[in-house]
């Protein structure tokens, strides 16, 4: 009997493999999103100073000034362009830059001098994820361009004491490690969802859903199909992506266990795919179900600690988001896969996934025959 | 004139094909004017595709068509003579708007004609009264009867007063009366414009026995042309029926023998389905009121009634599929148990609608209801294979069912049905739309279980030769059974010369018991004859305006949509607002003090007394120290070697140590500036202690302004770019469903076949949407002036224009995914993919435009979101105006144009 059901919902759920193959524009997508999408973003949409845009402003035009301006390097900068004191506001009102410093005039005459001129560094603060790093970053430069202009390195030798800065982890620091993975999560999250949620409607529509009802399979049966295929489908393109893309083309180096990021995807995907069939229970008709799922993925999506820090937020928005379990999820990858934590590590993050699960899951399955004997 | 005066519609070796599958071979037809034309035939020879070209709203493969003397290939053409022909599709109320009340959708169609107030006011008055609808004025399409959707279909078609009705079986699926109603309807309809030409498409040969003119089609081509009469006579056939039947080629006539029913050996009489009372309630509105009935196992139990007066309902109520508001149903002399997979496995069930998997072959569909109903493996393909051979299926078995004309899907539907041979089969119309010969077909079947195996069957219907061959019927009506009996015992009690007389009359009794009848007028009005084909303008507002009102309509009718879309963004700013900060403040930290002087005590001090950092529990070993930052727990760790204050004080510059979690870029980076922080305060402290003057650092004073957001708060930054991203995903994704949707729902047609353009089309159906995302946008605007204090330093009016602009855009990004793709589901998984994706990462809204590199920099410049970044920030936060920002005002209003043209070049006024 148990044997026979389970071969039931194995049946169930290649069919819906089936479906997801019978739309082109669906695979492309899916793929697309998986490949292209997640090596572009970690490529270029970047956290730390990377790539930030200088300008100077050199009216000394000095030996030093020139010095200090060829400083900015890459991989943190952009070459500066010299620019005149005029576009100041300019450029940072359109935001073509990011950074720009002004050098006064007699800057070299008076660092010679010992008369402590001033640079000033003028930074758009509305780029909040690069501003305030940036800025600390070249006015480490300029001093040290300064000092070493002036011979004086032998000074950090005399300070009292040595700081030594590690990153573990990550030890450059390189967010595109960060952004890759994050991307992927976040890819889960979206297409889980639209995906499970989506065929459950569409299964209402065209009423082959209510054919299913009157034979001998249970709506927990036609759900636990939706959620394995879908799943399925969405753990190997997630997969893939981190062996091909992630591993492959852009060379991050994983320090954790792949194996334990997988299974960890399968009990995310058991509670994304069931929100997915839970909101498709809520929702009357696909637009009104595409309006909810968009809503309810950007609030899980850019609060889930993947965008900003989760400790950057108000308490009450922390526990909120505890519900969510993509919460749950970007602290479990970042703890297996950069910092290589085991099982004894992250379990209570499993837990939370499975309990989160189950009760969307329960929760879609008291509203599952309703939703359907009232929607169609 | 010329075409008025033999031929309406004239066809020339027309070729049509679906894929591979050939609709019309070389047809060649000249269609009468003024007058009732048929076409009849089984189902898929081509019929409706012949319409739909005659119609304009298929395009022309090969051949040529002419309608109203014109070339129907002629784009001119075929635009000025749209609004002379109105086209019904298939299908009941398909092209019709179901939240839409009656009126409301004829004044869509009347906008969409170009009819002024007046005349739409005028024109639906008369309709409404000719047709008897005038009292249902305010009820929704979508909750009218089959025969009152098809009448209001008919009052759309006719509201611009056609030269040319075109009718695609416009009775299949309603209850006889409803069905002689609207035949009197297209009669007093013609008598009132004489000259207007009808054509329609039928399966029921009594109503095309009444036409003027036919052509019998079969396989794609005209099998014969002439008036019924002459038909008949040439081949020597009583009824048109047979005269069809003789006409077709001698390998199909072979099949056809008349259906014979053998008595029903009376049983031991027991009941196999009992409805006891059942009733079912939709708030105030009562779908099936106390019904009861038996049925005798092995009986054929016939169930008539006209749409939507709860036949389908009191079937679903049977297999347990709704549950009863009252009452019980009994199967084998059980209650029904919906939950009960036994009792499931005894019945099989067809509905009205196509319910198998259009994905899945036919093969595949019959291979996944085996496993479903756990037949073992081995009984598998025999009994496939049985059924594909009973049902001649075999033909198709790796076809998909689209592409499968209906009378084969529905044998599909049977085939699957019986596939666990059931004691029970509940078939809800399961011959509506088939052919006769197919329908005969599917009646041995249907003998063949009752007769032979004691498969009870009860059926729903509308064809009266059906329901004669049923062992008993039972007429329903508005949620009633008004008799149930043999066939000829109903006959009898109504001294009726027919079932169908019989029918009408007890129909008609009810009717007269419950709402007087309104006298339905009978307008003769002689109505000026119109003249000549006048030249169409490219747009007209009124058209567009048609759209307009009907998306505001809809969108006003689902509460749940406008609530959605416009509380969700409020919620969604509050949240961000709040939630997305980069200010990094009470970073968790230990300390590995491996020293334990004065002198790290010290150093540590100036750590745990910063507002940056939290102090956790001081870390004993190496180990934990590994694991707690492993466990995330920590954010950083410091290290402090053993003889840390001998050292320093012997200024042997000892080394401390702090370790970083690495896995959050931004963090770590912000954390590192602050621990850097930290102890140059230290160190200065400390060369003031010993030397009595500050550690100089740097020969330079830099002095860091960080301007437009002097206070560095994320709130600032953050809440312009939050506009812009709700203002692109909520608004895309309102639109991104809407031509989708038509395509799907049918009613995509309307848009076929009136003289609306593309640009009208488009228009009509963006504008209540950009109106709802200006909401979005002004509530999200006076939100962060309010909630969260963001002054307002810029030109309010730039911005305002600017925003305008931008849901402009992004509206016309979710109409241009909506014209690509080709179903629902991909329309939302790219609309979200795509805005989420380059919103998210490539507009600025997080990390700045400048910085971003190849690709994605390509990417951004190519969407719309980073010019609005620019406008929502410089206005909000950087003091700007119109005459810092006004390229950015370009770039969006041409993107608003690039979308719109290229979702017009999309959607095709025609169906290929």
């Amino acid at each position: 009997m148990m044997l026979g059901r389970i071969h039931r919902i194995y049946r169930l759920g290649v069919k819906e493999l089936y479906s997801v193959k019978s739309d082109p524009v669906l695979v492309f997508l899916l793929i697309w999103a998986f490949t292209f999408m997640i090596y572009q973003v970690a490529e270029n949409a970047k956290m730390e100073v990377i790539d930030a845009s200088v300008a100077v402003i050199d009216e000394d035009r000095s030996e030093l000034s020139r010095r200090i301006a060829d400083s900015f390097l890459k991989p943190y900068f952009k070459p500066a362009v010299i620019i005149s004191a005029d576009r100041v506001d300019t450029v940072l009102d359109t935001g073509e830059f990011i950074f720009v410093v002004d050098i006064p005039p007699k800057f070299e005459a008076d660092v010679l001098t010992g008369q402590m001129p001033e640079v000033q560094v003028n930074v758009d603060a509305t780029a909040m994820s690069i501003a305030g790093n940036g800025a600390s970053y070249i006015s480490n430069i300029i001093t040290q361009e300064v000092r070493s202009f002036l011979d004086q390195t032998e000074l950090i030798d005399a300070l009292p004491l040595n700081l030594v800065v590690r990153a573990k982890f990550n030890p450059n620091l390189n967010s595109s490690w960060f952004m890759a993975v994050m991307q992927i999560v976040n890819n889960i999250t979206l297409l889980a969802m639209i995906l499970t949620g989506a065929a459950l409607i569409r299964e209402r529509e065209h009423g082959t859903i209510e054919h299913l009802l009157v034979m001998p399979v249970r709506s927990a049966d036609i759900m636990i199909a939706k959620i394995w295929a879908n799943g399925l489908i969405i753990i190997v393109a997630a997969a893939i992506s981190l062996l091909v893309i992630v591993e492959g083309a852009l060379q991050v180096p994983i320090l954790g266990s792949k194996g334990l990021f997988i299974g960890g995807a399968v009990f995310y995907l058991f509670s994304i795919t069931s929100l997915g069939i839970f909101l498709a229970t809520l929702a009357g008709s696909m637009p009104q179900f595409g309006l909810l799922t968009i809503l309810i993925y950007i609030i899980m999506n850019l609060l889930s600690g993947s965008t900003t820090p989760l400790e950057s937020m108000p308490y009450w928005l922390q526990q909120t988001m505890q519900f969510s379990p993509s919460t749950h999820y970007v602290s479990f990858s970042q703890a297996v896969l950069y910092r290589g934590a085991g099982v004894e590590i992250v379990w209570p993050e499993l837990l939370a996934m499975f309990g989160i699960g189950c009760a969307f899951f329960l929760l879609a399955l008291w509203r599952f025959r309703k939703a359907i004997v009232r929607f169609s | 004139m010329k075409e008025l005066i033999d031929h309406v519609a004239v066809v020339t070796s027309v070729n049509h094909k679906y894929g591979d599958r050939a609709a019309l071979d070389d047809v060649s037809l000249e269609i009468p004017s003024g007058c009732m034309a048929g076409l009849i035939g089984p189902d898929g020879v081509g019929k409706s595709t012949l319409l739909a070209l005659v119609a304009g709203v298929r395009k022309v493969q090969k051949g040529m068509v002419e309608t109203l003397g014109g070339d129907m290939q002629k784009w001119s053409h075929r635009r000025d003579c749209l609004t002379r022909i109105a086209y019904m599709p298939q299908g009941l109320g398909k092209n019709l708007y179901p939240t839409l009340s009656i009126q409301e959708n004829l004044e869509f169609f009347g906008r969409l004609f170009g009819l002024n107030r007046r005349q739409r006011r005028q024109r639906i008055a008369d309709l409404l009264a000719a047709t008897g609808l005038s009292s249902f004025a305010g009820r929704p399409a979508g909750k009218l009867s089959g025969g009152m959707k098809q009448k209001l279909g008919l009052c759309c078609a006719l509201i611009h007063e056609p030269d040319l009705l075109i009718l695609d079986e416009p009775t299949t699926g309603v209850d006889p009366l409803s069905r002689r109603q609207f035949w009197e309807l297209i009669g007093r309809m013609r008598k009132r414009r004489p000259q207007m030409s009808v054509i329609v498409a039928t399966a029921y040969m009594e109503e095309a026995d009444q036409f003027d003119w036919l052509a019998a089609l079969d396989d794609g081509q005209i099998i014969a042309t002439g008036s019924p009469f002459e038909l008949k006579l040439q081949t020597g056939a009583e009824t048109l029926e047979q005269a069809f039947i003789n006409l077709l080629p001698d390998c199909k006539k072979q099949e056809r023998t008349e259906v014979i029913v053998p008595p029903r050996k009376s049983d031991d009489g027991e009941i196999a389905i009992a409805a006891i009372g059942l009733t079912k309630c939709y708030g105030d509105f009562v779908a099936v009121d106390h019904v009861s009935f038996e049925i005798e196992r092995g009986e054929i139990f016939g169930f008539l009634g006209s749409n939507g007066c709860g036949k389908t309902t009191t079937m679903k109520m049977l297999t347990g599929l709704q549950p009863a508001t009252e009452g019980e149903s009994k199967l084998f002399g059980k209650t029904l148990n919906a939950r009960d997979m036994q009792t499931r496995r005894r019945v099989g069930y067809m509905s009205q609608s196509f319910s198998l998997y259009e994905e899945l072959s036919v093969y595949q569909n019959l291979e996944l209801h085996a496993h479903i109903f756990q037949i073992p493996n081995r009984q598998i393909r025999d009994r496939l294979q049985s059924l594909l051979e009973r049902f001649e299926l075999d033909e198709v078995r790796d076809s998909k069912p689209t592409s499968l004309p209906i009378g084969v899907r529905q044998r599909l539907q049977l085939a699957v049905a019986l596939l666990h041979r059931p004691e029970i089969l509940i078939l809800d119309e399961p011959t509506s739309g088939v052919d006769p010969i197919a329908r005969d077909g599917f009646w041995r079947h249907l003998i063949e279980l009752s007769r032979k195996d004691g498969v009870t069957i009860f059926i729903s219907t509308h064809f009266m030769n059906e329901a004669e061959r049923c062992d008993r019927i039972s007429l329903m009506h508005a949620g009633k059974v008004l008799a149930v009996g043999t066939p000829s015992d109903l006959i009898r009690e109504k001294e009726a010369a027919s079932l169908d007389d019989a029918f009408v009359s007890f129909l008609e009794q009810d009717i007269a018991a419950i709402e007087e009848p309104e006298a339905v007028r009978d307008i003769v009005k002689e109505a000026a004859p119109k003249s000549s084909t006048t030249k169409e303008r490219i747009f007209e507002l009124r058209r567009m305006l048609a759209y307009t009102i009907r998306e505001t309509k809809e969108l006003l009718r689902d509460p749940i949509r406008l609530i959605f879309a416009i509380i969700g963004p409020i919620i969604l700013m509050i949240t961000f607002g709040y939630g997305i900060s980069f200010d990094v403040e009470d970073l968790p930290y230990a300390v590995l003090d491996q020293d334990q002087t004065l002198e790290s005590r010290k150093l540590l001090e100036n750590f745990s007394g910063s507002r940056y950092f939290t102090e956790h529990d001081p870390i004993s070993n190496a180990k934990e120290l590994e694991f707690r930052l492993r466990s995330g727990e920590l954010k950083f760790a410091i290290e402090i070697p053993p003889g840390f204050g001998q050292n320093l004080l012997a200024g042997r510059s000892p080394e401390v140590g702090i370790l970083l979690d690495g896995a959050m870029p931004f963090r770590a980076e912000t954390a590192r500036g602050y621990v850097q922080g930290v102890i140059s305060q230290y160190l200065n402290a400390l060369s003031l202690q010993r030397r009595g003057v500050p550690l100089q650092i740097s020969p330079a004073v830099i002095e860091t302004r960080f301007l437009y957001n002097q206070a560095f708060k994320s709130t600032y930054a953050i809440t312009p770019g939050v506009i812009m991203l709700l203002c692109i995903l909520i608004p895309s994704m309102m639109t991104a469903v809407g031509i989708v949707r038509e395509k799907e729902m049918g009613s995509i047609t309307n848009f076929y076949a009136t003289p609306v353009t593309q640009v009208e089309f488009l228009l009509g159906k963006q504008l209540p949407y950009v109106l709802l995302a200006y909401i979005n946008f002004i509530s999200l605007f006076l939100l962060i002036m309010f909630l969260f204090d963001v002054p307002m330093k810029g030109s309010f009016f730039a911005l305002a224009v600017g925003a305008l602009l931008y849901v402009w855009t992004t509206t016309g990004f979710g109409m241009l995914v909506s014209a690509f793709v080709k179903s629902q589901i991909a329309a939302i998984f790219a609309t979200s993919i795509v805005a989420m994706v380059l919103t998210m990462n490539f507009s600025g809204f997080l990390t700045p435009v400048s910085t971003l590199g190849g690709g994605a920099r390509f990417m951004g410049l190519f969407f719309p979101a980073p010019y609005f970044q620019q406008i929502s920030v410089g206005t909000i936060t950087k003091a700007l105006d119109f005459p810092d920002l006004w390229s950015n005002h370009v770039s969006l209003a041409l993107f608003a144009l690039v979308f719109f043209f290229v979702a017009a070049l999309l959607v095709r006024k025609q169906e290929k």
